[in-house]
């Protein structure tokens, strides 16, 4: 005794619902949910590197801490400044996705876009700054001062956690590009806006891990 | 879905209908495009099954290898660096290639949808690309294999892995970061297709146990996969750009890397066993047509495995340097760990009481799974006593012990599986006789293999051992007897599941009388699954009540 | 009892009998309940087979106390192995004060073996029946593991810190040593013998001669020669004029740190100090000690770490002398 119910052909489905889910709400609730465990999966992921990184500084808290000083503090706080912009300016662009025309939402994805871009860009100035100081991992390191294998462990796993998390910054830009075009297509409306909902579930996730990284790393040494 | 008029005869699959006249899955298109860019999950599950299959030769030829070479204490077959990256093959490969996603990939790809009225996973373009990441993986780290080789064992431990070895570590690394991106998207796949596209009135405590069993692995796919993930980055990573994060003379702790290891590796055994335990609940219920005993109690203890499986690795690293408190602490919450596993076991026992047994060859797998599973899991509590594991830690003991849970359960339960849902899957039915002669050869084989090992490991003959001393060569050959007794054993499915989808009788929409929705659609179901969502108002494995045999 | 099957190593270690009992206990425990699963297995498969008249079940739901039951008891008897299995375990990690103390480095593929009287050995490991002896390890490279079937004993030597081994053999006899941690193309061939010989006939073999170049200078001497060659006398000057702290007596004790912290000044943290001295400097001492990496081998820091621990602290050296006189000395 099955009762027939919720077939496909029986409600007009919204635009761009998958044929395996019943309803646009369905599909929705799916991608986001994947969306979170995804970031789940992240979390483990940094939280791994992130705990090799505290035992280390459990171990040698004096060095790492004299070693947080070779870090350009102005350059991460304004990095820190940007990243929280950009999540606004997102924030901003999935509002425009559940409520507005293209042009507002296109608007507010390219200045999350040129945020990011911005980051990155000073990123790369202390990364060569760095280089240019031999104060990268590896065979090209050099240190004077006391405690130099501390030093570049410090070093190591700066540029491994920030080097991640430019890494994901990179695809966040890819993904903000994707968007960009989509949204230029008409893909976003109140009625279908998902990718954006998720995307920004991502670049919010992104900016956290940043907000973590930025006192473990820079603001380790300034009591 | 409710069942009413249910047909007590026994069943000859070959008179009960012809296969499903309309398509199927299998031939709604034809061609290799059709194939490598579908998002039909039932595809993708037999893309895994190929893949899988092949990585499960290459990983069972290194096998047969070391078996030969450890016929004799010298080391005459081939050299010690050779020797070395042959068992460190077999543990790469069988570990992340066949373990891990066997059972989830193939079977869980297949049969989950349908098993909860869905008419696909939630993402089905995300199962495909798990597929190729898959692929791409196995690739990476067969070349690694074939130019060259790998010779830190599976474990990669520091410093080994990072200062000493002169092998392709970083390449295989890479291979195993890979898959397990493969492994978080089918997780993550199967988190939200059991969480929103259950089929009306299917609630939580209606869902079949492989279910239940799929959803604590998942749980563990996604929590577990990236630390191994970041662990394999940081030592390829230190070996190409001499960071010194595992390396003492540059401050690192190689003890780090090993906590790091862990912490993943052992909830990955999780993820091999969990899945056939699930696939064992279906057997063992459907096989004694009876209604599973604590059905909450098995659901729960899957999950309370996964959770549990994750406050325990240090249980591997009791000689490692750590602590004694660490120590005492991770012995004190293995020996939790082993409580839901047996709460499996007991509850599975019970089902058979006052059943209506047959012994069909996925039954006799359950049942071997269930003996195997009890000694390999009993052996572990040897291993959480702290005083024992010291003397057989790192010794053939430790070999014996993850392979009857690996090979004697895991393995068991994926072939179970594989029998029991081949009619659905092709529907075609395999030769049963045939196959349950391949049964008694696993069986025997694998015991004749393995329980050898058992002694050799007390008697002090440690692992990863390419010679040895004299007096461990008559329990040697004795294993690679049993190997070779259990290599038969496993070619046999290959040869006749491939005869059985062209030649085999084929078979009804339910040969074996099981419940479950799966069991609801055509053997082959058509692509969409369902013609009609179905509506569940059932509990699993409701059985009824003995009816008359119609006259 | 379990001794004479076959299937044991011979046990020649205090510890081995113990092991060997906690083993059998859980073996007990094992095949009592794996017995119990199968022979329940078998009958209900024959009892409750398929057949006319059979070809359904009354279906079982449940038994709540059954399912209660089925899990305090087990982990009832799990906690008894876990105890059984700490305290023995507790006794391997607890070397007793009058041990006898050996020196192992490993290497690939060979162990190290130093006697404090200056003996050295390849491979094998010479020690007294009835007296306990504990080994320091280390290694000079991966991680290695010194392993003794015979003494149900094994500990893993890891690069860059010590870790210890204890045990107190029992029968005179010659055993198996094996490496148990992989380390690479000859792991298997990092074999070796222990050698346990009757009290008299050890000290005869400690005396006895050994292998050419081997030489017989004690650790100590070995050690003060490297303490002068290398120029540690400099600084760390017995009458504390030094810029270095006095060493006397400084193993084993608490050391105040120039960081705040304190620290217990045990093996490692002296080998650290040669190695890497920035990393924890004395309170009151600049850090201007420069760093030994790369100037000694393993075996030469376990020499100066011997005889940095045979120096007498002066002020005690000078106490006893003085006898009953401290208290109205100081009036």
């Amino acid at each position: 005794m099955s009762a027939v119910i919720r077939e496909p052909s029986d409600v007009a489905p919204a635009p761009y619902v998958a044929h395996h889910f019943d309803d646009a709400e369905q599909q929705f609730e799916a991608s986001t949910l994947g969306m979170w465990i995804f970031l789940a999966t992240e979390v483990l992921f940094f939280g791994g590197a992130l705990s090799a990184f505290a035992y280390y500084y459990w171990q040698n808290a004096d060095a790492f801490e004299a070693a947080s000083n070779h870090l350009d503090l102005v350059a991460g706080t304004i990095n820190t400044a940007v990243l929280l912009s950009s999540s606004l300016s997102m924030v901003l662009a999935v509002h425009a996705a559940q409520t507005a025309g293209r042009g507002r939402q296109i608007f507010w994805l390219l200045v999350t876009f040129a945020l990011g871009a911005a980051f990155l860009g000073i990123k790369t100035y202390e990364y060569a700054h760095k280089f240019h100081e031999g104060l990268v991992p590896g065979p090209f390191f050099r240190y004077a001062g006391p405690n130099a294998p501390q030093h570049e462990m410090f070093i190591s796993f700066y540029f491994a956690l920030t080097g991640l998390h430019a890494l994901h910054m990179i695809i966040g830009l890819g993904i903000m590009g994707t968007l960009t075009v989509l949204s230029w297509r008409g893909w976003f409306s109140p009625a279908y806006f998902t990718p954006v909902e998720v995307s920004g579930l991502y670049w919010h996730f992104v900016d956290i891990v940043w907000i973590f990284l930025f006192p473990l790393l820079y603001l380790l040494g300034r009591h | 879905m409710a069942v009413t008029a249910f047909d007590s005869r026994p069943d000859p699959s070959v008179t009960f209908g012809a296969v499903h006249p309309g398509t199927n899955y299998l031939n709604a298109n034809y061609g290799v495009r059709s194939w490598l860019f579908t998002k039909d999950h039932k595809r993708i599950a037999i893309l895994y099954l190929v893949t899988i299959t092949i990585m499960f030769a290459v990983g069972g030829l290194a096998a047969l290898a070391i078996r030969l070479e450890l016929l004799t204490p010298a080391g005459d077959l081939v050299g010690d660096d050779t020797y070395n990256k042959l068992f460190t093959l077999h543990g790469v490969v069988m570990v992340f290639f066949f373990l891990i996603p066997a059972i989830p990939a193939v079977l869980g790809n297949f049969a989950l949808p349908l098993m909860i009225g869905a008419r696909d996973l939630a993402f089905p373009r995300l199962n495909l690309l798990s597929w190729y990441v898959f692929v791409v993986a196995a690739l990476f780290t067969t070349y690694a294999m074939l130019t060259g080789g790998v010779d830190t064992g599976w474990t990669f431990y520091t410093p080994y892995s990072t200062e000493a070895s002169n092998t392709n570590v970083t390449t295989a690394g890479l291979g195993i970061f890979i898959s397990g991106f493969s492994s978080i998207l089918t997780g993550l796949n199967f988190l939200v297709t059991i969480h929103r596209m259950r089929a009306p009135g299917m609630t939580w405590t209606r869902l079949p146990l492989f279910a239940w069993g799929l959803y604590a692995t998942s749980i563990i796919f996604i929590l577990g996969t990236p630390v191994i993930a970041i662990t394999v980055l940081l030592v390829a990573l230190e070996r190409t750009l001499h960071l010194g994060i595992f390396d003492p003379a540059l401050g690192g702790d190689p003890i780090l890397f090993q906590h790091l290891f862990w912490f993943y590796s052992h909830p990955a055994v999780y993820i091999m066993i969990l899945p056939a335990m699930g696939v064992t609940s279906e057997l063992i219920t459907c096989f004694s047509r009876n209604k599973i005993f604590g059905y909450h109690f098995i659901a729960a203890s899957s999950v309370a495995i996964a959770l549990l499986g994750f406050l325990v690795w240090g249980h591997h690293m009791f000689v490692s340097g750590q602590s004694v408190h660490a120590s005492l602490v991770f012995s004190f919450l293995s020996f939790f760990v082993a409580i839901p596993s047996a709460v499996k076991v007991f509850n599975w026992t019970a089902t058979l009481y006052k059943g209506s047994i047959t012994f069909e060859t996925p039954m006799l797998y359950a049942l071997g799974f269930i003996g195997l599973f009890t000694i390999g899991g009993l052996t572990g509590l040897f291993l959480a006593a702290i005083g024992v594991d010291v003397h057989v830690h790192d010794t053939y003991f430790i070999v014996a012990h993850f392979h009857y849970i690996m090979v004697g359960a895991t393995l068991m339960g994926y072939l179970g599986g594989l029998h029991y849902w081949f009619p659905k899957i092709t529907g075609r039915m395999y030769p049963e006789n045939l196959a349950r002669v391949a049964a008694f050869l696993v069986f025997i084989g694998f015991n004749l293999t393995f329980f050898p090992q058992f002694v050799l490991g007390y008697l002090g003959m440690p692992r990863r051992y390419h010679v040895y001393p004299d007096e461990f060569q008559v329990l040697n050959v004795l294993s690679t007897a049993g190997a070779s007794i259990l290599g038969v054993g496993y070619l046999l499915p290959f040869l006749y599941f491939l005869w059985a989808f062209r030649y085999g009788a084929f078979a009804s929409a339910n040969p074996w009388h099981s419940s479950g929705l799966e069991w609801t659609t055509p053997s082959p179901p058509p692509t969409e699954n369902f013609d009609v969502t179905p509506v569940v108002t059932n509990d699993p494995y409701e059985y009824p009540a003995y009816v008359p045999p119609r006259k | 009892m379990i001794q004479s099957l076959p299937l044991l190593p011979r046990a020649a270690s205090t510890i081995a009998g113990n092991v060997d009992a906690l083993f059998s206990y859980i073996l007990g425990v094992s095949l009592f309940f794996a017995t119990l699963i199968a022979v329940l297995i078998v009958v209900f498969a024959i009892r409750y087979r398929r057949r006319p008249g059979r070809e359904l079940a009354p279906s079982s739901a449940g038994n709540l106390p059954l399912e209660i039951g089925w899990m305090v008891v087990p982990l009832a008897i799990a906690m008894t192995m876990f105890v059984w299995g700490a305290s023995v375990f507790v006794a391997m990690r607890s070397p007793p004060d009058n041990s006898l103390q050996v020196y192992v480095v490993g290497r690939r593929w060979m162990w190290k073996v130093q006697h404090v009287e200056g003996k050295r050995e390849i491979d094998s490991l010479h020690v007294p029946v009835g007296r306990p002896v504990k080994l320091t390890m280390t290694s000079e490279d991966v991680i290695h593991s010194f392993y003794i079937p015979a003494f149900r004993l094994k500990q893993d030597a890891v690069p860059g810190r010590y870790t210890i081994l204890w045990f107190e053999a029992t029968k005179a006899g010659r055993y198996h040593l094996f490496c148990a941690e992989y380390c690479g193309t000859q792991h298997s061939r990092m074999i070796g013998d222990i050698v346990a010989l009757e009290p008299a006939e050890y000290q005869a073999w400690l005396a006895g001669e050994s292998a050419p170049g081997a030489g017989t200078v004690s650790m100590v001497d070995a050690g003060q020669d490297l303490f002068n060659q290398l120029g540690c006398a400099t600084c760390h000057k017995m009458d504390g004029e030094g810029r270095g702290p006095i060493l006397a007596g400084v193993p084993g004790s608490h050391v105040a740190l120039a960081n705040g912290a304190t620290v217990v000044a045990d093996d490692s943290y002296l080998r650290e100090s040669i190695l890497d001295p920035q990393a924890k400097v004395t309170r009151g001492f600049q850090p201007i000690m420069p760093t030994y990496k790369g100037l000694v081998s393993e075996d030469q820091l376990l020499q100066l770490i011997e005889y940095i621990k045979s120096l007498q602290p002066p002020a005690r050296v000078a106490q006893a002398a003085q006898g009953a006189q401290p208290a109205a000395a100081r009036e």
